[in-house]
């Protein structure tokens, strides 16, 4: 077939989170440009299931760019070469004839390997328990038109609010830093005049959880905002630390345990 | 086993509120005697588990992704309906009931339609005041858009993603509860089938996706919210691993599946491209409030576009048919979706397609960008522009995208009554993995909004009945049927793990793929539906002989999970295949070829076919039992639907 690419892959391999891990390189031939990253790699399992060898794992779902499962390690780079994209939204074309790709997962000690490609990021859910939520219960809540909300402010918001989770900023940053991620929620809760009661404690909290999860903190490098595929921009750490510094220093009352009552 | 619904007695839009007064409570200080199990983390069973643990009840959630935010519900892009009225366009509870029913052909129940869109506002209220970033007017005020089978702006959105802010305001809650301890989350855990003591359900059995360790839990009742089936197909705009798995296993223990028949092909979709794809990407139906569907007027000059000739753009103006304008002037592009796909297989079947297939039409926005600007249009959609540029390589604002049906949804379902409980007591099932509120064609924005009200707004009342009935008697988990239950998974999945033939599951999915598209997709005849059956029959024995499963169950084994479901997918198809050879007349999503107006709309037949149809499992390779629950119209007429 005419267009059709032959590849090689070198792939991180790793049976479980106890054993150690190491490279395997295979062939992936009569790749179509079209095919997504990810087809890619269900025609190399194909062929590997067809031998009965064991497929390469890896997290992947909805496969439209939206579900932040996906999280290969690509070239060096989280997500791959493209800007603003997930893994799954790649496709073949990037690559050309002939090119050898290195697939590797997340590399973070918050996050470890469950298997090959794919690890355990339930550090970022502790970390929305801790805090990423406006504590109203089902029902009771006044209609929805009674707090008019600016549309720049709602616009913001919602910028924030596009985070998949998916980890690219953990993988991409030298300090393995998780405060792009947990900073696009604090602020989006702190922009909207429905997160300003918990506002202060909130940060508090889910600062505290993310540093209790081992990752780093932030050196103003940009990388995170360099390789996020919803494009979170640093602005995000900048209101998470002015209201952290603002909790520290005005506001410790507010410092309790972030619960919301029951 | 006769079916009732329970639907209340009394005027419709009485039902609800006198049976919610009718309901029987259960006390503050006794609700955490309850333990309660949702499946499923998307938003009926994010809603549900963060309701009911609010309420007071000890919840555990179960989700197969690797965190409760990746379920599927994330995916949806282009709203949420709700009969607010802010565009005093002149909607109403009402009138969202009645496009509902009608846009589903007639065959949905009216009590539940009636409720789901009398519960609509308060799920806007809930998701603001959680945070949720809805789209706003200059005036600070929300904004709406129009979907398809309605005349008026009721649909509330965020950008192209509205399922995702949906699904992250309703993972907030469940967070909370996490927190306080009142929800105990097991994520990567797949439920693999209910525990059944008494004909009473009191847990699931599952596997441990990271381990393969298989465990029992229990509760005083089980909550399945496992999304659609629409992977059935193979190729669907569903994520890879949504999957029917719980729901069949929970079938094939005695709970009836209804209407599976009625499958949603949404029109918008980009093409497919070659065997290689795994799924279908979705392009909002949104869309269709500014892009114009069109088709070139002759066979010739698609014969050219699909050659690479002549270009969209180089179709003069009176070459081109509009033809959903053309036939539905008053709803034009937003007709229904089994309506618009119906019609675009049509026009591609006639040789006017476009493409390198010949399998597409055209969605172009050109009129839109004219004027509109091309900067509005791209804080409307632009996300999903760059979804279309990122898979096709070609730029939708320079040129017409190509969109072809794809499946998207499926209405049937685990056959529920009106407090959403399954034929075995103390199993419910809520959005889409049950049947209830769309009939035989689901409206645009209307699943977002059906799976907020059974988890807000429903389950928290109508369970709380049940569980004040049994009583808060701890679950005795020495019951044989625990044991029983654990040892038939460990053995089903032994029995997969020892097939080693010659061909992969995948390429089992993707044959049964193609028979239920074939002849179980936007056509059905009677000959092609008898032969489909035979089909897959020849399928399932195969599988059972030469499929391939690698691995073992001691460990992270994706091969094994995947042959589970595509086993599970293979006997529902066929069960699909039963049910419409079974209903010989057309109804929304349902088109049989023998039953059609003159002007080739879906022509019912409410004499014979006004009921639900749920099948009853009576044993391995047995025929299901059908029973029929019949579709009782106080309100609405029914008439031929026209959107012309």
């Amino acid at each position: 077939m005419s267009g059709h690419m032959n590849l090689t892959l070198k792939v991180w391999r790793q049976k479980n989170t106890q054993t150690p891990g190491k490279f395997v390189t295979y062939k992936a031939e009569n790749i179509s440009p079209d095919m997504s990253f990810l087809e890619m790699l269900d025609v190399v399992n194909e062929s590997l299931t067809r031998k009965n060898e064991e497929p390469i794992y890896f997290d992947h779902d909805c496969r439209e760019g939206i579900c932040g499962s996906c999280s290969l390690y690509i070239n060096g780079r989280p997500h791959g070469p493209k800007r603003a994209i997930t893994t799954c939204q790649l496709h073949m074309r990037t690559f050309s004839d002939g090119e050898t790709i290195t697939i590797e997962p997340w590399r973070s000690a918050a996050f470890p390997i469950v298997k090959d490609l794919a690890t355990d990021r339930s550090a970022f859910d502790r970390i929305q328990q801790a805090g990423g939520y406006v504590s109203v219960n089902t029902g009771g809540v006044p209609d929805a038109n009674t707090i008019p909300i600016p549309k720049v402010i709602a616009d913001e918001a919602f910028n924030s609010a596009t985070c998949i989770g998916c980890g690219a900023c953990v993988a991409a940053c030298k300090n393995a830093s998780a405060m792009l991620f947990t900073s696009a929620k604090i602020t989006q809760l702190g922009l909207l005049p429905q997160g300003q009661p918990e506002r202060y404690s909130r940060v508090q909290a889910m600062v505290a959880q993310m540093d209790e999860e081992g990752f780093g903190n932030c050196t103003n490098t940009g990388a995170c905002e360099a390789e996020c595929p919803k494009e979170i921009t640093l602005n995000n750490i900048a209101f998470m630390n002015n209201d952290f510094f603002s909790a520290k220093l005005f506001r410790e009352e507010h410092a309790h345990d972030h619960t919301g009552g029951e | 086993m006769s079916l009732d619904a329970k639907i209340p007695q009394g005027p419709l839009a009485e039902k609800w509120s006198k049976h919610k007064f009718n309901l029987k409570l259960v006390n503050p200080s006794n609700k955490r005697k309850y333990d309660v199990i949702v499946v499923g983390t998307g938003l009926a069973g994010a809603s549900a588990a963060a309701s009911l643990a609010e309420l007071g009840y000890n919840v555990k959630s179960f989700c197969f992704q690797d965190s409760p935010r990746r379920a599927h519900s994330i995916a949806a892009q282009g709203g949420i309906n709700a009969a607010k009225n802010y565009q005093n366009d002149g909607d109403s509870v009402y009138r969202l009931f009645y496009d509902t029913i009608k846009g589903g052909d007639y065959r949905a129940r009216e009590g539940n339609v009636y409720r789901l869109a009398e519960v609509s506002v308060n799920i806007i209220d809930q998701c603001v005041a959680q945070g949720v970033p809805f789209a706003r007017e200059y005036g600070g005020l929300l904004d709406n858009r129009s979907f398809g089978g309605s005349q008026v702006s009721r649909t509330f959105y965020a950008r192209g993603q509205t399922g995702q802010q949906l699904l992250l305001g309703a993972y907030s809650a469940l967070n909370r509860q996490i927190h306080l301890g009142k929800v105990k989350m097991y994520t990567r855990t797949e439920m693999l089938d209910v525990v059944v003591v008494d004909g009473h359900a009191k847990g699931i059995v599952t596997r441990n996706l990271k381990t393969g360790a298989i465990e029992t839990h229990e509760g005083h009742a089980v909550l399945l919210a496992t999304g659609g089936y629409g992977n059935v197909f193979y190729l669907s705009t569903n994520a890879i691993g949504s999957n029917v798995t719980a729901a069949w296993r929970a079938h094939k223990r005695g709970a009836y599946f209804a209407n599976p028949c009625y499958t949603q092909i949404h029109p918008t979709c980009i093409p497919v491209t070659g065997d290689h794809q795994s799924k279908l990407t979705l392009m909002s139906e949104s869309l269709r409030n500014d892009g114009r569907v069109w088709a070139p007027k002759t066979v010739e000059t698609a014969q050219k576009l699909r050659n690479k000739e002549i270009t969209a753009s180089q179709v003069k103006e009176e070459d081109r048919d509009y033809f959903l304008e053309r036939k539905y002037p008053s709803f034009g592009n937003l007709v229904p979706r089994d309506v618009a796909s119906r019609n675009t297989k049509e026009i591609s079947d006639e040789g006017k397609g476009v493409g390198t297939t010949g399998l597409a039409v055209y969605l172009d926005f050109a009129e839109a960008i004219e004027r509109l600007g091309e900067d509005t249009v791209r804080a409307k959609y632009g996300n999903l522009f760059d979804m279309y540029l990122q898979i096709t390589d070609e730029n939708p604002y320079k040129q017409p995208m190509r969109i072809y049906p794809a499946v998207h949804y499926t209405m049937g379902g685990l056959w529920v009554d009106y407090n959403l409980s399954t034929t075995i007591p103390g199993l419910y099932a809520m959005g889409e993995c049950n049947f209830s509120d769309h009939g035989a064609n689901r409206l645009g924005a209307s699943a977002l909004m059906q799976g907020l009200s059974d988890g807000y707004f429903v389950i928290p009342y109508t369970l709380g009945d049940y569980l004040a009935t049994i009583g808060p008697k701890k679950v005795d988990t020495s019951h044989p049927a625990f044991e029983q239950t654990k040892k038939d998974v460990i053995a089903y999945n032994n029995k997969l793990l020892a097939l080693k033939g010659n061909k992969t599951v995948v390429e089992y999915h993707r044959e049964l793929g193609h028979i239920i598209w074939e002849y179980c997709g936007m056509a059905r005849t009677e000959e092609g539906l008898t032969k489909a059956k035979a089909l897959i029959k020849a399928l399932k024995a195969d599988f059972w002989v030469n499929a391939i499963v690698t691995g073992e169950d001691e460990e992270v084994n994706a091969a094994l999970e995947r042959a589970g479901r595509v086993a599970d997918f293979i006997e529902l198809g066929e069960l699909m295949i039963t049910d419409a050879l079974e209903r010989r007349e057309s109804c929304g999503g349902h088109f049989r070829l023998e039953s059609q107006t003159e002007e080739g709309e879906a022509l019912r037949d409410d004499d014979n076919f006004a009921f639900v149809s749920a099948w009853e499992f009576t044993g391995e390779n047995q025929e299901e039992v059908l029973h029929k629950e019949e579709l009782i119209f106080e309100n609405v007429k029914l008439t031929q639907r026209s959107y012309k």
